[in-house]
């Protein structure tokens, strides 16, 4: 059968058409995931309902509460937004790190998010910096923490007709700074073996005032891992107290054994990148 | 039938095709508009052989559905020479030998022209990773980053 195409102009007609939709029906963003199946052969959609034409997908906005970020931006644009860059520098090092430039192009952190790969590289960057995902459903808005999207690897709690309309990020204190790192095994182009993204806050005597670590690609979604979190808040990141973060983060692993790494591999290397990351979101938070 | 019909501008001309909703970007330039210097080596990303321009931005064609281009800035390899004057780009790959097969060529030549749109003067590891979403099975890369870096010297002439 055919495949229909729409290019609805605002949210809510795009959550109409999912929410109608009778066969098997895909929101398009980037579609560097989404053509991938395609062609595959993974998918044969009888529905795709493209998000770029939306008004409110397609820009990044500052505003009091902090960064709104379009569901249709491309991961490139994000690092072409100096203010954006500045308040959240590893959120955007994160996205930027998927794909090459080409992929760069066209790819969303929205649609890396709802591709529900537990390796997917914006995501423990988002979820250390406590952003959500602003929805729009035939019922009408709800706003979600982004940990809590991703149930399982590619299930999803979004309702039948939901459509992410844009990712928040929250105002950013001062003496603030975050921070992201992958393990693969070549510099460019694979898939993350081991990742962290921690987000942190100081106080004005540079103790750790306000912290969140996540992981990648260490369990079957990402996860937060508030153990990790707690291990540093109070502290000024001392070898010692980093010691109990990598602790922490292994304790929070349980791993798939693959070509790319062993369960052994990504649980210890899980805990050097959370130390390596807090180290230097704390630098950027001001922390010396 | 599902075929829709796509207005775009391609290489500057007001460009129409009719093409299928499922069809991608690099099939709708090759089959149906005759442009065949894009090539599909993977098909799934990973090699950038299908590089073209969509409104400034570098993508690979084969992840990108023809009816996404409509309204869309399309550049495309066939519009990098200048009638028969050679981009400095064109003419330095073919005097560094800078491809053997020649598969992969419109695609580094697109990404190199980005870059350099961008940069003109690039880091050899600038031009590494720009170029990082690229594949050559032949000539081991190193005669295309001596390639680019001459034509950038060239570019920043002009
Ligand atoms: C060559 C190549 C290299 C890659 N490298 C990396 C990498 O290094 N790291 C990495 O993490 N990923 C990588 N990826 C995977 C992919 O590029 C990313 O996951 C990307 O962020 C997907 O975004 P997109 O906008 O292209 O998604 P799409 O393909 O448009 O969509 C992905 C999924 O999300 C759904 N979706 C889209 N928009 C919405 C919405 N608004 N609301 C709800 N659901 C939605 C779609 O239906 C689909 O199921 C790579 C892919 C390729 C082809
Ligand atoms: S054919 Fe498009 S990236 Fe290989
Ligand atoms: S010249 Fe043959 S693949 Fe590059």
């Amino acid at each position: 059968m055919a495949m229909r195409y729409e290019t609805p102009a605002t949210t809510k007609e795009a959550a109409t058409l999912m929410a109608k939709a009778k066969g098997s029906a895909f929101l398009l963003a980037g579609g560097t995931d989404l053509l991938v199946r395609m062609k595959s052969g993974m998918i044969e959609p009888d529905l795709v309902v493209d998000i770029k034409h939306i008004a409110a997908t397609q820009s990044i906005k500052k505003s009091a509460s902090g960064f709104r970020i379009g569901a249709a931006v491309p991961a490139a644009a994000m690092g072409e937004h100096p203010a954006l860059k500045k308040a959240w520098p590893g959120v955007v090092e994160a996205a930027n790190l998927i794909g090459s430039d080409q992929i760069q192009s066209r790819c969303t952190i929205v649609g890396n998010l709802c591709n529900a790969s537990p390796a997917a590289d914006s995501v423990p960057a988002l979820i250390a910096a406590g952003a959500k995902a602003a929805i729009v459903g035939p019922k009408g808005r709800r706003t979600v923490p982004v940990e809590k999207i991703v149930t399982g690897p590619g299930t999803m709690s979004l309702k039948k007709g939901e459509v992410i309309e844009a990712i928040t990020l929250p105002k950013r204190p001062p003496k603030s700074g975050d921070a992201f790192l992958r393990f693969i095994p070549r510099t460019e182009m694979d898939i993350a073996v081991v990742s962290a993204g921690v987000s942190l806050t100081l106080d004005n005597k540079r103790v750790v005032k306000k912290a969140r670590v996540a992981l990648g690609a260490v369990a079957p979604t990402v996860v937060l891992v508030p153990a990790a979190a707690r291990a540093i808040v109070g502290s000024k990141l001392t070898d010692d107290v980093l010691e109990k973060l990598a602790a922490a983060c292994s304790a929070a692993c349980s791993p798939i054994d693959d070509k790319r790494g062993t369960v052994e591999f990504r649980t210890e290397v899980a805990g050097v990148l959370a130390r390596r990351a807090a180290k230097i979101a704390y630098q950027r938070a001001g922390g010396g | 039938m599902s075929a829709v019909l796509v207005t775009t501008t391609i290489n500057g001309d007001r460009t129409e095709f009719v093409c299928e909703t499922d069809e991608t970007l690099l099939d709708a330039l090759r089959n149906r508009l005759g442009l065949t210097g894009s090539k599909e080596g993977c098909g799934t990303g990973d090699c950038g052989a299908c590089s073209v321009t969509v409104d400034g931005r570098l993508v690979c064609s084969c992840l990108v559905l023809g009816v996404e281009a409509e309204g869309c800035e399309v550049n495309t390899i066939e519009g990098m020479a200048d009638g028969d004057v050679l981009h400095p780009l064109q003419a330095k790959f073919i005097e560094h030998a800078a491809l053997q097969c020649g598969i992969c060529t419109p695609g580094f030549l697109m990404a190199a022209k980005v870059l350099l749109d961008k940069n003109p003067n690039p880091s050899e590891v600038e031009i590494r990773f720009a170029l990082a979403g690229n594949l050559c099975r032949c000539t081991g890369y190193d005669k295309i980053v001596r390639a680019v870096k001459a034509a950038a010297k060239e570019v920043r002439k002009r």
